[in-house]
């Protein structure tokens, strides 16, 4: 004990405030990420939270800009017309959510718990929709069940144009989304507690009922919000076949485009923001639960060959995934026949948009253009923001509201966010009015309609990485930025990839986000797909449909080529 | 190169309050010496890990404490300047870099030309013997060799104090067990001051030049590796440190009085007094010729030696060690004896 003055150890402070620590300076690399924090955090400030408040306002104001109250709600209440479309909406969506949670249950089961035959294509399939904007299933029902469809048969005199079609075309759309979520809930299952089940002897409904359900009622909850929100909030498949059955997210455009009533539609996208916002609640609730749920000492699953469950779910599955391919068939046939009905000679007359309303091929290649920014500079902005809201030192007031605005998006349905965009960014006193009718403003509304998912998938990625990195960089005296370019960023490079197809991806096939602020110089594809199918082109409607589909699916099949190839060899790592 | 690298390191007065109120340890002054290696062991929670943050710069003490080095006051100096060289639990390497990478990393931002770094590089590597694995991903390496490049890459820029926190904690123990010889070698030769963090306790008596034994955010003793063993300053030390018997007896005069018998101690006076004797400075002798005698409750033979539990000696079973030649059954009357010097008297609880 030579050199150790040792203090009474004993001994505790009198001071029975808490004491405040020690001041120490910031270091450099601190105070640069707390900057470029805020910059994200203003980004978003811009590009969500003013948009949003813009529409509120708006929602209050009278036909000379004051302060009107609520008065604008009541006339939206006693509109029957309007109020018609609350109950249309909540119905349709009702009426969807169950079917589509019910068939992606089975799907999904089908999937993880048996040993069906063709998982692997099943589960590829079932992916199809998330590569086309959500006015191709409608398209191709209409011409499957339309007027002059060729199985308008088994409509049994019933029309598609109405709740039958909207609610068929959103089950379509909608099923990958409530997929990928029973997929999650299906695979976090403890194969102990199927032991215990069968030991004790329980029937396999009984199993079912005691295990199963509870095991993924978690994703079944989450699911059926999340397509409810989402069927609640499309406007791509009402507008193409809903007839005259009107729902609230195509009033928004009929009250915007149609009557140039912004009040209204101010009115009407205050309404669909709160089944979004009681959803995005639902899930924060639910991912907590579910995270405890799960016991890092679970045993997976393994599912066991049974001929009869092996072929019931095989014909079930491969039912619905015959669905899937026949939708996106119809359309291309459609697209490809020189004029449906009467001539279905195949020809490439429809592909042919410069000779066409729309915008012609440099919509398409207007939509390339704006998906391939959004991606570029989305992915830099999103996994940047990520980054410096899981690493930067402290400054934790700054990071929760970081975390908050970057959630924010979630539960904004995007043709909420794309009217807020023009009260916002079209008012004349706005400094950044400059970008309105330009690609760009395009860009930052796609980024910031999809910033959530992305984020969190960042923010996960960045999470597996050893946190003790950061640590041992700055006591080597490495800037931050260093350490980013050289360490974090190429080891989260499979999540960057991810982040980037899947913001070209809903880039690309997007109509909700930007069908208010497009231009004549800026019109997109998906845009065109809705206005050709407007002016009665439906088989170019198509063809653009397709088109689209195509391009996406050209860049996922790049993006898994980098992924297997690429990657591969980079990320050998990851395989120890 | 065994220069005396470093820094004297004094830490005065810190305590640490977590913004929840939450108090991680009690105010604590201590003062490292240049070159010295320092452990500080005790279970999880008890401050350790929060003292090694201190001291590199990652947590702030509470208001009134400081950290010098070299009597330069560096508290409010972040981890940045403070020229500390950091190896984690994790190892925390970069898994996209291999072995001569992740140890040049910092030398190639401080002006060091190729030649330099490459120089450096293959000293450190001949230093900490992983040589031939230049080249290797670092997925490639062993538990063991992982450790050695996270050392190599935390002195590579020569820091004036080497922090290092359960180091070897994330290996299996008969390779710990190798490891401990082969860092504490290592230590000596670059001679930097080292602040060690470790809830084992033969690293820390294999490793430490001192061991500050630390219990619920307060320093329960500081002392050498057999300061700590054989005068423990407390209950808590004396068990948390190897096995210890501990008894509650009368002491009288020079005696202490058990059930079984007695004990000579270098003690006077009389009184209540709880006295810790290791299993293995107790000898087993004849019963006839003893002060102490007892009845052998249990044998486990563990190669070595063999450790006897003992019951009516005292007021609870005692733990023998003794040699594994010795011929001793259940049931056997045994006696016990114990050198006067062997037994410890412990303060407080």
């Amino acid at each position: 004990m030579s050199t150790a003055a040792l203090q009474e150890p004993w001994a505790k402070s009198d001071n029975p405030a808490a004491p405040i620590p020690v001041h120490q300076k910031m270091s450099r690399d601190d105070l640069i990420m707390r900057i470029a924090l805020c910059v994200l955090a203003a980004w978003l400030v811009i590009a969500v939270l003013l948009p949003l408040g813009a529409l509120l306002i708006k929602s209050f104001e009278g036909p000379d800009g004051g302060f009107v109250g609520v008065s604008n709600f009541a006339l939206f209440f006693a509109n029957p017309s309007l109020t018609q479309s609350i109950s249309n909406s909540l119905s349709i969506a009702i009426v969807s959510t169950v079917i589509c949670v019910l068939l992606s249950f089975v799907f999904a089961y089908g999937l993880m718990r048996t040993c069906m035959p063709g998982r692997g294509i099943f589960k590829l399939i079932s992916q199809v929709p998330l590569l086309a904007p959500s006015l191709l299933p409608a398209i191709s029902l209409v011409y499957l069940f339309g007027n002059q469809g060729f199985a308008k048969s088994m409509m049994l005199g019933q029309s598609i144009y109405g709740p039958i079609g909207i609610g068929i075309g959103e089950v379509f759309w909608t099923f990958p989304h409530a997929l990928i979520i029973m997929i999650t809930a299906l695979s976090t299952s403890d194969a102990r507690l199927y032991e215990a089940a069968s030991a004790l002897k329980a029937s396999a409904w009984r199993t079912f009922w005691t295990v199963t359900i509870p095991g993924a009622r978690y994703g079944l909850i989450s699911a059926t919000f999340v397509v409810f929100t989402l069927v609640v909030t499309d406007f791509g498949v009402p507008k193409v076949i809903g007839g005259q059955f009107n729902v609230l997210a195509t009033d928004i455009y009929k009250q915007v485009i149609g009557q140039q009533n912004f009040r209204m539609g101010a009115v009407v996208g205050l309404l669909l923001l709160l089944p979004a916002v009681f959803s995005f609640a639902v899930d924060q609730w639910v991912q907590r639960k579910q995270s405890a749920a799960m016991s890092s000492r679970a045993v997976a699953y393994e599912p066991k060959p049974d001929a009869f469950v092996d072929t019931a779910f095989l014909v079930i599955c491969g039912l619905i995934a015959a669905a899937i391919l026949t939708v996106i068939f119809t359309a291309l046939f459609a697209s490809l026949a020189t004029l449906w009905p009467y001539n279905l000679t195949p020809s490439f007359k429809n592909y042919d948009f410069d000779n066409m309303d729309g915008g012609g091929w440099q919509s398409f290649f207007n939509s390339l253009r704006m998906a391939g920014f959004t991606a570029v500079f989305g992915t830099a902005i999103i996994f940047s923001g990520a980054y410096l809201m899981e690493k930067t030192k402290g400054f934790g007031a700054g990071r929760f509201v970081f975390q908050f605005l970057a959630l924010l998006p979630l539960a904004v349905p995007g043709i909420v966010l794309g009217l807020g965009y023009i009260f916002f960014f079209n008012s004349p006193a706005n400094p950044f009015n400059f970008i309105y009718g330009t690609t760009t403003i395009l860009v930052v509304c796609s980024i910031a309609h999809f910033y959530s998912v992305a984020h969190l998938t960042a923010v996960t990625a960045l999470k597996q990485i050893d946190q003790e990195i950061e640590t041992v960089s700055s006591s080597l005296r490495v800037p931050f930025y260093r350490t980013f370019f050289l360490v974090t960023l190429p080891v989260s490079l499979p999540a960057v990839l991810d982040i980037a197809m899947y913001l070209f991806v809903n880039a690309l096939t997007t109509v909700s986000a930007v069908v208010f602020i497009y231009s004549p110089q800026t019109t997109l594809a998906s845009i065109a797909v809705l206005n050709m199918d407007d002016a009665g082109d439906v088989a170019p409607a198509a063809a653009m449909a397709m088109t689209i589909f195509f391009a996406a699916t050209a860049v996922r099949v790049v993006y898994t080529g980098l992924v297997r190839g690429v990657l591969g060899r980079t990320q050998a790592w990851r395989h120890r | 190169m065994n220069t005396t690298q470093g820094v004297t390191v004094r830490v005065e007065n810190c305590a640490k309050t977590f913004a929840d109120g939450t108090r991680a340890l009690d105010p604590v002054t201590l003062d490292v010496a240049r070159g010295e290696t320092l452990v500080f062991l005790g279970p999880s929670g008890c401050g350790k890990t929060t003292m090694l943050r201190i001291i590199a710069g990652l947590e702030k003490p509470d208001s009134g404490g400081r950290v010098l080095f070299n009597a330069q006051d560096v508290t409010r100096i972040p981890i940045e300047r403070r020229n500390v060289g950091m190896v984690f639990q994790s190892y925390a390497l970069f898994p996209n870099m291999n072995v001569a990478q992740n140890i040049a990393y910092s030398l190639a931002l401080r002006g060091a030309g190729k030649a330099e770094r490459d120089s450096r590089v293959a000293e450190l590597v001949a230093l900490t013997g992983i040589e031939g694995l230049e080249n290797r991903n670092i997925d490639q390496l062993s538990g063991g060799q992982r450790q050695r490049v996270a050392l190599a890459r935390a002195v590579a820029m020569r820091p004036s104090v080497l922090l290092l926190d359960e180091p070897l904690t994330a290996l299996d123990a008969a390779l710990r067990e190798r490891l401990r010889g082969e860092l504490d070698r290592l230590l000596r030769t670059l001679g930097i001051t080292t602040i060690y963090v470790t809830h084992d306790q033969s690293e820390a008596m294999t490793l430490g030049d001192r061991i500050v034994v630390m219990r619920k955010g307060a320093i329960a003793q500081v002392g050498s590796p057999r300061d700590i063993y054989f005068k423990p300053a407390s209950r808590f030390v004396a068990e948390f440190i190897g096995a210890a018997n501990i008894i509650d007896a009368v002491s009288d005069n020079g005696v202490l009085v058990l059930p079984g018998g007695r004990l000579a101690v270098d003690k006077t006076g009389h009184g209540q007094v709880a006295a810790m004797i290791r299993p293995e400075s107790i000898g087993i002798i004849s019963p006839e010729a003893a002060f102490l005698v007892g009845r052998v409750a249990s044998v486990s033979f563990t190669g070595d030696r063999q450790r006897l539990v003992v019951d009516g000696a005292s007021d609870k079973p005692l733990i023998v060690d003794a040699s594994n030649t010795l011929a001793v059954k259940i049931g056997d009357t045994v006696g016990l004896t114990v050198a006067p010097s062997a037994i410890q008297f412990l303060q407080g609880a």
